[in-house]
């Protein structure tokens, strides 16, 4: 026998597991807001119907499961049946939520979304797990291009949420607009953050969240939490940095933007995905379509198919952590 | 241990037999080994499916473990990349992979991530992780192998989980038609999935049915039973040839098995294990196999 029952523990070393939390330690946190709000949205609009891909449980769609047994549709591990069946029952004047994982919405079902539910412009809304790089898992859970690939898609909104506040109003919004949707998520125990900014969620709008003489930061998903972190932090650098959350990546909110980015700020795109096709590419067209000369400085993913690893490993490699932010900063201020 | 003949035709049935259990007893102890790292995981399926790959490993395949890309080597293609814990044991107990190596399971720069993948790990033959790909890359392979007269033969692992997927089902009717006599299919069926049963899930049976109706060659074994395990695989391998029916190895598998600790839990996808159970589990594993064999 080459082995022996008797092996010594093992040090623990970082997890790579499929589920990690991006949280703070001691952040403020809430759990499954997208399965408690969708249960709320339930109670006052009985069209409102549930299903999975084999994956409730890793979606907070199980809050909704368990809540309404018999609005919930367990469809099996097959996503071209979820969505393709998620538009049929919009047919039949339901409003679905359907889950899975962003990168099995985007790569492995897209046609299903775009000919059955977007062409009809059907109230289907795609609820996606593990959007850009929230997991360590390695490019096959890795949805670093899930906006890239559904801003071609006409009709479909995208909204890519920063919180739990965030997400406890887009649900009910999601639900009440017409045409398809869909959510980039974020699950389990998700940081609380814009509460602190008298902020709410508008669809299609951005929002200021603070102002700042120095730089402006145009952010969406969970960067603007690191971007407001980030702000709080150069203060102490003697940089004051003004903050735009831009939830909705389409249709998008240039006006907004445009108005933040024409002036003589450093301007910095900050988003949980790939630089080519999100939201620094959807600014860039903004501000060339407007003929501003402005410089922007991208903060996102590289285009790379990327390593797997413990999570904070990967924010820290890939540029996303805080202190990265703060060094991009810094660096393009002493140019 | 270079497997480029038949190496059992000097073995009885039962010295072979054994000889494979010991493999996938050793399999097993990786496992255990390589879920404590992690403090968590597919342990679970390490287990349950130690004597799949054993019998792959151990007894089936013609490789070089020192030459893993060896052009004449049989293919087997893991399609379920999260049981990568279970083939990372199989690729040490192979020689393909240093066992001290597996310590690294699922850290960071590791060349074993938790999710198996071509780019990582010697041996690896694809990315898994996307559940459904494996078996429509395993019809290209036999496909392009017998186009380019070789003999070797391919294998591919898939779950029960995988069968919800229609594109296994495209590539199931895809290996018949083109009549992959070359290729072999082995479904580790543990009736579970990641929200629970799979007959709660999406109810696939009967999964015997399925295959025959696509076009193949259909065995279901208890896939725990080395025994039957092996016979599945001669049987398997009996048949196969360039031009044939593929032929598909259903395996009824018991989720933490040689554990009776993780096989009375409550099945989990994702198993929680607490430190101190750890040893307790290799001592379980170890009592049962010295109680089996004794
Ligand atoms: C295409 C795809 N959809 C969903 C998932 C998420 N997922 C990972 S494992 C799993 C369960 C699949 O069933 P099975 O492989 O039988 O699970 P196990 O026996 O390991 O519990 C799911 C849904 C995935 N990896 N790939
Ligand atoms: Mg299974």
């Amino acid at each position: 026998m080459s082995t022996t029952a008797a092996t010594p523990a093992k040090p623990r070393l970082k997890t790579s597991a499929m589920i990690a939390s991006f949280a703070d330690p001691g952040q403020k946190t809430a759990p499954a807001p997208f399965g408690h709000a969708l249960v709320k949205a339930a109670q006052e609009n009985e069209k409102i119907v549930g299903l999975t891909a084999d994956l409730g449980k890793y979606t907070d769609m199980h809050i909704f499961a368990q809540a309404y047994p018999e609005r919930f549709f367990q469809m099996g591990m097959a996503e071209q049946l979820l969505f393709g069946a998620a538009a049929g029952m919009a047919q039949t004047g339901l409003v679905p939520f359907a889950s899975t994982y962003s990168v099995f919405a985007a790569r492995r079902a897209y046609d299903f979304l775009c000919l059955d539910a977007a062409e009809p412009n059907l109230n289907v809304n795609i609820v996606g797990g593990l959007p850009g790089l929230t997991t360590g898992y390695g490019p096959s859970h890795q949805a670093t291009e899930d906006m890239a690939i559904f801003r071609g898609m006409p009709n479909l909104t995208i909204v890519d949420p920063c919180d739990s506040v965030d997400i406890e109003q887009a649900v009910p919004q999601l639900a009440a607009s017409e045409g398809p949707t869909y959510l980039r998520l974020l699950r389990g125990n998700v940081p609380t953050v814009l509460d602190e900014y008298g902020y709410t969620f508008e669809l299609g709008k951005a929002k200021v969240l603070r102002g700042g003489a120095d730089v402006v930061f145009v952010s969406s998903g969970l960067m603007t939490m690191r971007a407001l972190q980030a702000a709080k932090d150069l203060a102490a650098h003697n940089v004051d940095v003004a903050v735009v959350h831009t939830p909705t990546i389409k249709p998008f909110d240039a006006e907004t933007v445009l108005a933040e980015v024409n002036t003589d700020r450093l301007v910095v795109t900050l988003e949980n995905h790939t630089v080519i096709g999100g939201l620094f590419e959807t600014v860039a067209a903004e501000v060339v379509k407007a003929g501003l000369g402005k410089r922007i400085v991208p903060v996102a993913l590289p285009d790379e198919f990327l390593h797997a690893g413990a999570l904070p490993t990967l924010h820290e490699r890939y540029g996303l952590s805080v202190d990265r932010i703060i060094a991009t900063v810094l660096g393009e201020l002493e140019v | 241990m270079t497997l480029t003949t038949s190496i059992h035709s000097p073995e009885t049935t039962e010295s072979r037999r054994e000889r494979v259990e010991a493999a996938a007893y050793r399999i097993r102890h990786y496992g255990l080994n390589m879920g404590e790292v992690q403090g968590q995981g597919y342990v679970g399926q390490a287990l349950g499916a130690a004597d799949m790959f054993a019998a792959v490993y151990a007894d089936q395949l013609r490789h070089r473990p020192e030459d893993p890309e060896w052009e004449g080597r049989d293919r087997f293609l893991l399609s379920t990349g999260h049981y990568a814990i279970g083939h990372y044991a199989a690729l040490a107990e192979a020689g393909i992979v240093p066992v001290e190596e597996l310590d690294t399971y699922g850290s960071d720069d590791s060349r074993l991530p938790m999710s198996g993948m071509s780019t990582y790990t010697p041996g690896m033959e694809i990315s898994g992780g996307s559940l459904g790909h494996g078996l429509t890359i395993a019809v290209g392979t036999a496909l392009g192998l017998r186009y380019q007269g070789s003999e070797a033969r391919v294998f591919n692992f898939l779950s029960d989980g995988e069968l919800d997927e229609g594109s296994t089902w495209e590539a199931a009717m895809g290996a018949s038609h083109h009549q992959l006599g070359n290729l072999t299919a082995m479904v580790d069926i543990n009736a579970l999935q990641a929200d629970g049963k799979t007959d709660s899930v999406l109810r696939t049976e009967p999964v015997a049915d399925k295959w025959a109706a696509c076009g193949w060659f259909v065995q279901r074994v208890d896939g725990n039973d080395m025994g039957a395990l092996l016979a599945a695989f001669d049987a398997a391998a009996a048949q196969a040839g360039p031009e044939g029916k593929p032929s598909v190895i259903l395996c009824d598998t018991k989720v933490g098995r040689g554990v009776p600790l993780l096989e009375n839990r409550e099945k989990a996808h994702f198993m929680r294990i607490e430190e101190h159970e750890w040893q307790l589990c290799r001592e379980q594993l170890t009592a049962g196999y010295e109680g089996e064999t004794k």
